[in-house]
């Protein structure tokens, strides 16, 4: 397989699902939880480039979408800014906040590392949660409609394809930078920070970038979805979010940008579907987890890459 | 000596806990030499390297690189500065393939514009730093293993690859921890030639081994350790007939073998 293709063959399959999802999706319903899918998939797909590629655990990742939802929700609403500012905004302080929060916690590792992130995550949310006049606390808020050039933006349809091609220009990104010296030098602190630092990478600056790329991915996921919803709450702040993204990109598949919307898919489409279960919908969620785990420890998607090259080899 | 030493240590001490792993080590090494340090397991050479190399700071003494101090600088401050090493217990990167492996070792050679990566504009870099991957795959006998993933090479291939991945970084002093370490006989005078081959590119290479017949054939000079304290320096020849080194070190057994090496 040519290189480029090899590079570019992620961002091709989640290209054909976004254009042919709408031809299966009947209802609006169905196209609302793809379009869901998709901004979560773009943070997991972020929150990728930290896990998979660095190698370094955050715990805090919600607080970045929270960051990004709450902008558009807040400063359009209290301020009188343009939503779309809003929303660059939003993203560009999710990276700041990454940026400055992230020098000092990225000298912990491992546990100590993934402690630090929940407590970055536990703050954010709790702002959000006690400024009351300004976010409505645990009861949300609106969020004002996006507005372009006299144009409204609404409906179903038109954000499940603006969400489909932030996912993608997300995915490009991505495999862009997995497969530059700035990738090599993430995956290279993943497998060995000590040759890593002899060989002239700076470690924590590594880990920094890989940190503060992720937040921005977040906190555009998060604006996004609360346009998506037209309404947010602190919930998108939330650990169990945080968790929930975590559980994404290591069931969908550490490393691999297919495998984050993979695991995006499961953890929002699984609930939905498994309403039927009704007050054992909790259980069978945890017990398919748990399986795919068990049965396919590198995620899904490269488990499934794995089957099919051992059988072609 | 008229110039400047590349490598200059001196009073190196350090100590972990109660244990004493050096104490007042000092030696020079001079440009273009293969320098190396033996001695019995435990006698503080790869700590010494540590030290040399910017991963542990000694608790007191200095280094100096081609002149200038840099006792406690950080590992890839002193990349910057031509230093270059490989590691006793394998650092590879196993997730990654061997030519990237090499690749990585030109991260000082390459944009760090992290935008430009984002937008796909690191071709160029990915181009020149293949290439030049290649090269140091095909000096290390590795070429036809570029896209093997590293961690998926025999133990011998490791090992070279580490030594190719530190040349990536075009280094003018090579620290060299016990390459030929869990290599055959074959394995082990492929690893000679590339030594070799590097001093013949003017890279002056400080080796740690315990293979007593490469360390005699290929040395310039030894410094010897023992319990972090040094024994003995000189010539091949010297070493191998010094009293102190064969009984502290190379023992009855080791004395007759480096005698026939
Ligand atoms: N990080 C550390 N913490 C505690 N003790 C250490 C550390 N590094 C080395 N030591 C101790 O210092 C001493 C010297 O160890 P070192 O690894 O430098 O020996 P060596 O000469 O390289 O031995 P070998 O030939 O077995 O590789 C040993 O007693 C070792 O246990
Ligand atoms: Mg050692």
């Amino acid at each position: 397989m040519p290189a480029l293709l090899r590079r570019f063959l992620p961002v091709l399959i989640l290209l054909a699902l976004v254009v042919a999802l709408p031809f299966l999706l009947k209802s609006a319903y169905q196209l609302r939880v793809a379009t869901l899918v998709f901004t979560a998939g773009l943070t997991a797909i972020g929150l990728n480039i930290l896990m998979g590629q660095a190698g370094q655990v955050s715990l805090g990742h919600a607080g970045f979408g929270g960051i990004g939802a709450y902008a558009v929700a807040i400063l359009p609403t209290h301020y009188g800014v343009h939503p779309l500012a809003a929303f660059l905004i939003g993203v560009t302080a999710a990276g700041l906040v990454a940026f400055v929060v992230g020098r000092p916690i990225l000298r912990l590792r491992g546990h100590y590392l993934a402690v630090a992130t929940l407590g970055m995550g536990i703050l954010i949310a709790m702002v959000i949660q006690n400024q009351q006049a300004l976010t409505g606390g645990p009861d949300g808020m609106q969020v004002p409609r996006m507005e372009l050039f006299g144009w409204r933006v609404r409906g179903a349809e038109t954000w499940y394809w603006i969400c489909g091609a932030f996912l993608i220009a997300g995915a490009v990104l991505a495999v862009n930078l997995i497969d530059s010296p700035t990738g090599r030098a993430l995956r290279a602190v993943h497998d060995s920070e000590v040759a890593a630092r002899v060989l002239g990478i700076d470690v924590a600056r590594a880990k920094l970038t890989a940190f503060t790329i992720s937040a921005v991915y977040a906190a555009t996921g998060g604006a996004l979805l609360a346009f998506v919803n037209a309404f947010v709450t602190p919930d998108i702040a939330g650990f169990l979010h945080s968790v929930e993204l975590v559980t994404m990109v290591v069931l969908g598949g550490l490393g691999s940008v297919v495998g984050a919307v993979v695991g995006a898919a499961i953890l929002v489409v699984l609930p939905q579907v498994l309403t039927v279960f009704h007050e054992y919908e909790h259980l069978a969620i945890g017990l398919i987890m748990i399986g795919v785990m068990i049965f396919m420890r590198a995620g899904v998607v490269p488990t499934l890459i794995g089957l099919v090259r051992g059988r072609s080899a | 000596m008229s110039t400047v030493p590349i490598l200059e240590l001196d009073g190196i001490s350090i100590a972990f806990g109660g244990l004493k792993a050096l104490s007042n080590v000092c030696f020079r090494v001079e440009k273009g030499e293969i320098f190396s340090v033996i001695g019995p397991n435990g006698a503080g050479k790869t700590t010494l390297f540590n030290i040399v190399s910017g991963v542990y700071r000694p608790q007191s003494g200095s280094v100096k690189l081609a002149g200038t101090t840099v006792t406690g600088e950080p590992p890839n401050r002193l990349a910057a500065r031509g230093l270059s090493r490989s590691f006793q217990n394998l650092q590879i990167f196993a997730r990654m393939s061997a030519a990237e492996n090499v690749m990585v070792g030109r991260h000082l050679k390459e944009s760090r514009n992290v935008a430009a990566h984002l937008l796909g504009l690191g071709g160029r870099d990915n181009r020149a730093s293949r290439a030049r991957a290649m090269e140091l795959l095909a000096l290390i006998g590795l070429e036809g293993e570029a896209d093997t993933p590293a961690g998926a090479l025999p133990y011998g291939a490791a090992k070279r690859l580490e030594i190719a991945r530190a040349l990536a970084t075009e280094p003018s002093l090579l620290l060299l921890d016990e390459p030929a370490a869990g290599c055959n006989p074959v394995e082990t005078g492929e690893i000679e030639e590339v030594i070799r081959r590097i001093a013949a590119m003017g890279v002056t290479v400080v080796l740690v081994e315990h293979d007593m017949k490469l360390v005699m054939r290929i040395s310039d000079r030894i410094h010897v350790l023992n319990y972090g304290e040094t024994l003995a320096e000189g010539r091949p020849q010297d070493i191998r007939t010094h009293p102190k080194v064969v009984e502290a070190y190379l023992g009855r057994h080791g004395a007759r073998e480096a005698a026939h090496a």
